[in-house]
């Protein structure tokens, strides 16, 4: 099932307003499409399309950016984005069971969003918060030394 | 920062109002002090009492005890090596520490440039505008003995000489943030604990080079770094120490805040010129160098954090003051992030060349568990393993590619003896699989059958001959890759099975994990 969030993607002027912003320079390509992204929580085929000829770039250009960096996203995803980092130093000190407890809360495989459009569950890089390992972020807020135990009383907070 | 710790915070600032003790206290929100699994720490001046640990419950009880009564909460300070408190400046706790990069992180507000200038901040920028010809100062960096922080450990003054020399009517500093290493989070805290010694570190540069703007390339995750580099460039625009003609020398600089959008390779410096010119981060081919051609095909200096929170001290004090740390090839500090089996992780910084020994057991407080050693992966999952029989080797640029590892960026990654090195190898093949670019193709295909064969070890369905492709073609990708990410993803994989071949034998010869923890 589609998340019903967010998913209503973003009107041409709003584009057409970010790109003002960047005085409408290629170059400021990724700064554009983190904004739009902010604006529509994703980057939709119309938005892309829309950012290509603002700019007078092919859209396979655009398209080809938004799709090399993992914080972009051309589906839409669950209000709340788990991002969880399976990277060395969270791995020796137990991010498996982290993934395991995430995935049973939420009933949703890594990669998933839950029918309701609350949560997105994806693996990201290391968040440079490996002091504090096993780490996630939610959003923008981060959690770290985490056991499987306390992953219910976090996600708590969100539901 | 963590949630808890905003928790804490905003218990403290209410409850320092509601007792009225606001005029008398002030509560900062500074940079990281360094342990980083004693969170969330508050340090209490002057006499600077460490509480760790500290939960919301605690607050009004160091409020109502140390600072309406005077009397420290001995419960919060943990275990004190005598019977007094661990006072954060005493030598005990920062045993063989020197700080030179983190010299004010967690000891000023780093949203005040006020601050910043009280501990000599923009000094070293004015005594190079005022005092010193452009060449003096690359004379100055060179005589140092500076080299990259960041992993290439380029000598940086030779670096800013390209530059120098290259005409040009345009030239660039870029500040390189896109901090992805694993295991790596030194410049996320240099960045949040003191971002103006970055922005001062960048103007001295361009004042040397001839460049008249620079960029930071800040990864997007790292919020707070960007917030507060952010307030700094407002602040030092403000004050007049960036923007235009600069303390009336004629030199003009600006900074401004680039974010990357998740990606490892843009740590490249090419990906990263790449990345701020709006394009897929994927390394160029090189030469030529961004020395002579790079942002927009202008001349510029890549630098990594660490190297340039270096370059105001240098200028102020000397490199002959700089050269007394660390080792006569590699002086200087250098700033690690110790993780995994460790029972003090965090952030330190000491001389160069330290042994791995001394970091874990006097620094690191040894192995938690009552476990023993295993082995311990130096600069970050990039870097190679190195078992106990090389604890004694000195780190530093040169001395660990000797051993076929490298220093990097600082990362150290302590495993215990619970760990399977199958198990760890597939984790590391997988991260550069992921991360690799797909531009060349001995990186793309190479990583993949990397992990590929691994993950084949890990599953019991390993045959004999594996581990012999896996070095010959870890040894194609370091000569044939395009950039460091193809070049260096062997380089783990490689000292693992000089160190530990054993252990994936018994994987592929005997159906057995020798820890018995891999579940094969």
């Amino acid at each position: 099932m589609e998340p019903a969030a967010k998913s209503a993607g973003i009107c041409p002027a709003k584009v057409s307003e970010i790109l003002a912003k960047y005085s409408r320079r290629p170059d400021a390509l990724v700064s554009i499409l983190h904004d739009v992204q902010k604006e529509a929580g994703y980057l939709s085929e119309e938005a892309i399309t829309e950012i290509a000829s603002g700019l007078d770039i092919p859209v396979s250009k655009v398209y080809g950016v938004a799709t090399f960096y993992t914080l972009f996203s051309t589906k839409p995803k669950g209000q709340y984005i788990i991002r969880v980092c399976e990277n060395a130093p969270c791995h020796v000190l137990g991010a498996k069971a982290i993934v395991e407890a995430l995935e049973k809360e939420l009933g949703i495989p890594m990669g998933g969003t839950t029918s309701d459009g609350k949560f997105t569950l994806e693996y990201t890089s290391c968040l440079g918060v490996c002091g504090v390992a096993p780490a996630i972020m939610i959003n923008e807020a981060v959690y770290g030394n985490l056991t499987p135990e306390r992953v219910p009383l976090i996600l708590k907070e969100y539901k | 920062m963590l949630e808890g710790c905003k928790g804490v915070r905003d218990a403290l600032i209410a409850e320092v109002k509601r007792r009225g003790l606001d005029r008398e206290v002030k509560v900062v929100e500074t940079g990281c002090l360094g342990p980083c699994d004693l969170g969330p720490v508050i340090l209490v001046y002057p006499e600077g009492t460490l509480y760790q640990k500290v939960r919301v419950s605690d607050v009004p009880e160091i409020v109502e005890q140390h600072l309406l009564k005077g009397r420290v909460v001995t419960r919060l300070v943990g275990e004190a090596p005598q019977a007094g408190v661990v006072k954060y400046e005493e030598p005990t706790y920062l045993g063989v520490q020197e700080r030179i990069v983190l010299r004010n992180c967690g000891v000023i507000d780093p949203e005040s440039i006020e601050e910043y200038i009280a501990r000599d901040g923009y000094r070293a920028l004015a005594k190079c505008l005022t005092e010193m010809k452009p060449a003096d100062v690359i004379e100055a960096v060179k005589k140092s003995g500076l080299v990259g922080r960041g992993g290439a450990a380029f000598p940086t003054g030779l670096k800013w000489s390209f530059t120098a020399k290259a005409d040009a009517d345009q030239k660039y500093i870029l500040c390189n943030a896109d901090e992805g290493e694993p295991g790596t989070f030194k410049d996320r805290l240099i960045l949040e604990g003191d971002p103006h010694s970055i922005l001062e570190g960048m103007a001295i540069a361009g004042y040397a080079v001839g460049a008249d703007k620079g960029f930071i390339y800040v990864r997007g995750e790292y919020v707070l770094s960007i917030e507060r580099l952010g307030k700094a460039i407002e602040q030092a625009k403000a004050l007049g120490l960036l923007g235009s003609n600069i303390f009336g020398s004629g030199f003009s600089f600006d900074v401004e805040i680039r974010k990357g959008a998740g990606a490892y390779v843009c740590g490249e410096e090419t990906g990263l010129i790449e990345s701020i010119e709006g394009k897929r981060g994927e390394p160029r081919i090189k030469p030529p160098y961004p020395g002579t051609e790079g942002l927009y095909g202008k001349p510029t200096v890549v630098n990594n954090v660490e190297t340039i929170a270096n370059i105001p001290p240098i200028l102020l004090n000397g490199p002959d003051w700089f050269r007394q740390f660390g080792t006569e090839r590699c002086p200087g500090t250098k700033v690690f992030t110790l993780t995994g089996d460790i029972n003090n992780k965090g952030l330190i910084e000491v001389p160069m060349g330290i042994t791995l020994r001394r970091v874990i057991y006097e620094i690191g407080g040894g192995i938690p568990g009552g476990r023993e050693f295993k082995m311990a992966q130096t600069g970050g999952t990039s870097g190679g393993c190195l078992p106990k029989e090389l604890l004694d080797v000195p780190m530093d640029y040169f001395t660990l590619p000797e051993h076929g590892s490298a220093l990097g960026s600082g990362a150290l990654l302590i495993m215990d003896d619970s760990h399977c090195i199958v198990d760890i190898a597939e984790c590391f093949m997988r991260f550069f699989e992921h991360e690799s670019c797909g531009k060349c193709t001995p990186c793309r295909e190479g990583t993949a059958r990397l992990h590929e064969i691994v993950a084949k070890i890990a599953r019991g369905e390993g045959k004999p001959g594996d581990l012999e492709l896996l070095d010959e073609l870890g040894s194609v990708m370091q000569v044939s890759s395009l950039c460091g990410l193809g070049q260096a993803a062997p380089v783990p994989i490689k000292t693992m099975l000089k160190y530990f071949r054993d252990e994936f034998e018994a994987h592929i010869n005997d159906r057995l994990c020798p820890t018995g923890t891999c579940g094969i």
